[in-house]
């Protein structure tokens, strides 16, 4: 099994062996950053274009680590100061990127789809680094690394995500990447955040956080998205936190081993409490570092895909 | 790939694999400042064969590790197929040790030019000597082993196989009849 595709712009397309390949990939890749010099050979003369539509600091700064790790060249293009300004479409954009003889194009859109329809016109390759509603796909990789590094195993646990779901391109591709591999995921929210008819995903949904987190091994805490309220559909903060808040008086009665993930940036006090951001159960920042390998191991493969198909 | 003769059996590995190690304690004066890295993949098993053998012999245990050099190929981009990445794994300092690197067969050198880029990356050594099993000859660096199990001189249309109990189930050295692209033997 090789993988053959010259983009990633969903977990919703691969099959559990391309998620698996990416998830062994990533580990071999994560000793790279331990080393005292920090760097491969790999993507040498190779070179990787940020194309952000959307406001974004930790996603482009650990791709750009990332391709840097490979020995890429990294160009960002903040869409504030570019001709997308002048009204410039994506493809013409993207077909610019391309005969400038960029390899891959590293985009953020605030419309679902985006990446898609740039990696139709391209022959680069386009990494989708969250598009809309849609697909965050090098997020859920990079939680199912920290899960199968924390848990041992994807197949048969039992994964709560909390929060916005109904907004959320992480949820989404965390629900197709943890089902394809096996995992019991369970959505928590009130049920104006949950869309109607998820559960075709295979997926359970419940408004019951104290007997959700009961049997979780595991709980994704979303990142509550106040700046896409539009006035209706969101609860207060204070009362959100009082009805869904992670705390540590929730936490007591939860498993013990209980592994806490975020994908940033957290709203202390809104998703969950301080304490239990920083506390022993909190993975948080460990979900950071194991961000780069992931992305190290998404930008190898497509290139490598890309070079095989010349 | 037919095979055309058997170059080592069990018995002549273990012996190779032994004088080995007794010329590395030779070399090196003893094993003070020693380690032994091997090449992913059958070099690490030897590398550790060769620990145990220095551990027989001078009852003093030689760190070991491990380094993949997929992602220092200078053929990475010509890759037939696609490589497998797998770990490095060295946790020990390797600054100032003299450091024997260890891998099957040496044929172009080039494996060996990736695997002294990869280690420089980890530190620097106060020496990098190599042992190999088999050196077939046909070297495009200039590149030399110091230590070697078997010389066998082959033609370019063949190939050897080094096969590893661990790996492969037994353990012998043959040559085979080119099929594939790969001169040894492995998947490119």
């Amino acid at each position: 099994m090789v993988w053959t595709k010259k983009d990633l712009l969903g977990l919703e397309y691969l099959t559990q062996e391309e998620i698996e390949i990416i998830l062994d990939t990533a580990e071999s890749f994560k000793e790279v950053s331990t080393r005292e010099i920090k760097k491969v050979p790999a993507l040498r003369g190779k070179t990787a274009v940020n194309l952000f539509y959307e406001p974004s600091t930790r996603t482009r700064v650990s791709f750009e680590v990332a391709a840097k790790r490979l020995s890429a060249d990294v160009i960002n293009i903040s869409t504030e100061t570019s001709s997308v300004r002048k009204g410039e479409t994506l493809i013409d954009t993207g077909k610019n990127i391309q005969a400038l003889k960029a390899d891959i194009i590293i985009m953020r859109h605030n419309c679902s789809g985006a990446a898609n329809m740039l990696a139709r016109a391209l022959d680069i390759s386009v990494v989708n680094a969250g598009d809309g509603w849609h697909e965050h796909p090098t997020q859920a990789l990079l939680d199912m690394f920290t899960l199968k590094e924390k848990l041992g195993k994807i197949k048969g646990i039992n994964v709560a995500i909390v929060g916005d779901i109904s907004h959320s391109r992480v949820a989404r591709s965390n629900i197709w990447g943890l089902t394809k591999l096996g995992a019991n995921v369970t959505l928590c929210a009130p049920e104006i955040l949950i869309p109607t008819g998820i559960e075709l995903t295979g997926v359970k949904t419940s408004s019951n956080i104290d007997e959700v987190l009961k049997k979780a091994d595991a709980v994704n805490v979303l990142r509550m998205q106040f700046e896409r309220d539009e006035g209706t559909a969101f609860p207060e903060q204070w009362d959100y936190y009082r009805r869904f808040g992670i705390t540590e008086e929730r936490l007591a009665k939860a498993k013990k081993d209980i592994v806490v993930m975020h994908p940033g940036p957290i709203n202390r006090g809104i998703e969950m409490s301080s304490e239990v951001a920083d506390g022993a159960n909190s993975v948080i920042l460990e979900q950071v570092t194991n961000g780069i390998a992931v992305r190290m191991a998404v930008l190898f493969l497509v290139s490598q895909a890309r070079e095989a198909k010349k | 790939m037919k095979e055309k003769a058997k170059i080592l059996d069990q018995e002549g590995i273990n012996r190779a694999i032994m004088r080995i190690a007794h010329e590395i304690i030779e070399k090196n004066k003893g094993t003070v400042g020693l380690c032994i890295v091997g090449i992913r993949n059958r070099g690490v098993y030897l590398a550790q064969r060769i620990a145990e053998c220095i551990k027989k012999i001078e009852n003093v245990d030689v760190a070991t590790g491990a380094l993949d050099i997929t992602l220092y190929r200078d053929d990475l981009a010509l890759a037939s197929g696609q490589p497998l990445v797998r770990k490095t794994e060295i946790d020990f300092d390797i600054n100032d040790q003299n450091l024997v690197l260890v891998d099957d067969v040496l044929y172009t050198g080039r494996t060996i030019r990736a695997a002294l880029d990869a280690l420089i990356d980890f530190g620097r050594p106060k020496s990098i000597q190599l042992a190999v099993l088999v050196d077939r000859g046909h070297r495009e660096l200039p590149i030399r082993a110091d230590f070697v199990g078997k010389n066998i001189p082959t033609s370019n249309k063949e190939s050897v196989e080094v096969k590893l109990e661990e790996v492969d189930g037994a353990d012998e050295v043959v040559i085979v009849e080119k099929s594939g692209t790969c001169g040894k033997g492995t998947p490119c």
